[in-house]
């Protein structure tokens, strides 16, 4: 894994990169120019996880994000979109402050998904890794066709929009 | 929470992990070819290359059609390009997350700067 280095620090965006590291695993990486304890405050409190999980130019409206993050603790994002609602919750499995927070995602009836997502820090700067592992093949296949609202095609359209300012690989 | 799931998501790439599979399907890309044919300009048997191919027609990147005795085989291109085009949206949606959540530490910062540091070292 490509590591920054001290006095790379720019203001341009950082790089995200996307990995598949297996057949049911994916790993998004992406160096934070703050310290760790800043990033996972953004990650945990409800207030500042709102403004950055659903980036703007999704056209979705965050109706509530409830958070309790403990472990064992749940929590719910509830969307909007033109006319339809989803849910999205799950249960946090795990809670290091400033460094690993685990949760699952349930809202399919097809099995769950885990995400964990980790928090280094280094020269003030936070290397942050999300690892996301999807159930089973069989299960991902039918649970992917029920937790995609149609919705999905319009986000189509406004992801390719935003193409501009993300590189292709 | 907001996650898309890949669609056929392993089975094109186990497809892709061969060397032999790989160099099939830029054959196939070039021309449609038998299975025979596929046999010899990769240096195995048929029965082999029958199963590189099952591998690939599995992950929907070939596809096949038995013409009397002639098994020919073609590119089946469409999920290997909805599967890139799953993990590009992927990468795209945090990309764009991050770019979000570099604005709300960038606020975090200011605030602790403003309100003094709370070093402890």
């Amino acid at each position: 894994m490509d590591q920054r280095r001290e006095g790379e620090v720019s203001p341009a965006k950082n790089h995200t990169v996307v990995e598949r590291t297996s057949d049911c695993e994916l790993v998004v990486t992406r160096t934070v120019n703050g310290p760790a304890r800043l990033v996972f405050e953004a990650w945990t409190k409800a207030e500042l996880f709102r403004r950055w999980w659903v980036p703007k130019s999704y056209g979705l409206t965050l109706l509530s994000c409830d958070m309790d993050v403990r472990v064992g603790g749940q929590y719910r994002l509830v969307f909007r979109h033109e006319d339809s609602t989803m849910a999205f919750f799950g249960t946090y499995l795990d809670v290091t402050p400033h460094a690993r927070l685990v949760w699952t995602n349930e809202e399919g009836d097809a099995g769950q998904t885990v995400t964990t997502v980790t928090f280094e820090e280094r020269a003030g700067q936070t290397l942050v890794v999300v690892h996301d592992r999807y159930p089973s093949k069989e299960v991902r296949d039918a649970g992917s066709a029920e937790a995609m609202p149609e919705a999905f095609d319009q986000l189509d359209e406004l992801l390719a929009s935003l193409g501009s300012g993300a590189e292709t690989r | 929470m907001v996650q898309y799931s890949p669609p056929h998501f392993d089975a094109s790439f186990g497809a892709l992990s061969d060397p032999t599979r790989r160099g099939v399907l830029e054959h196939l890309g070039r021309s449609d070819a038998s299975i025979t044919a596929l046999a010899e300009r990769f240096h195995m048997t048929v029965t082999g290359m029958r199963k590189h191919v099952g591998v690939l027609e599995e992950a929907g990147l070939v596809s096949t059609e038995k013409v009397g005795r002639v098994r020919t085989c073609k590119l089946g291109l469409r999920r290997l390009e909805d599967e890139a085009a799953w993990i590009d949206r992927y990468r795209r949606l945090w990309a764009a997350r991050f770019d979000e959540l570099d604005r709300v530490v960038d606020e975090l910062k200011r605030e602790e700067r403003a309100n003094g540091p709370k070093k402890r070292r």
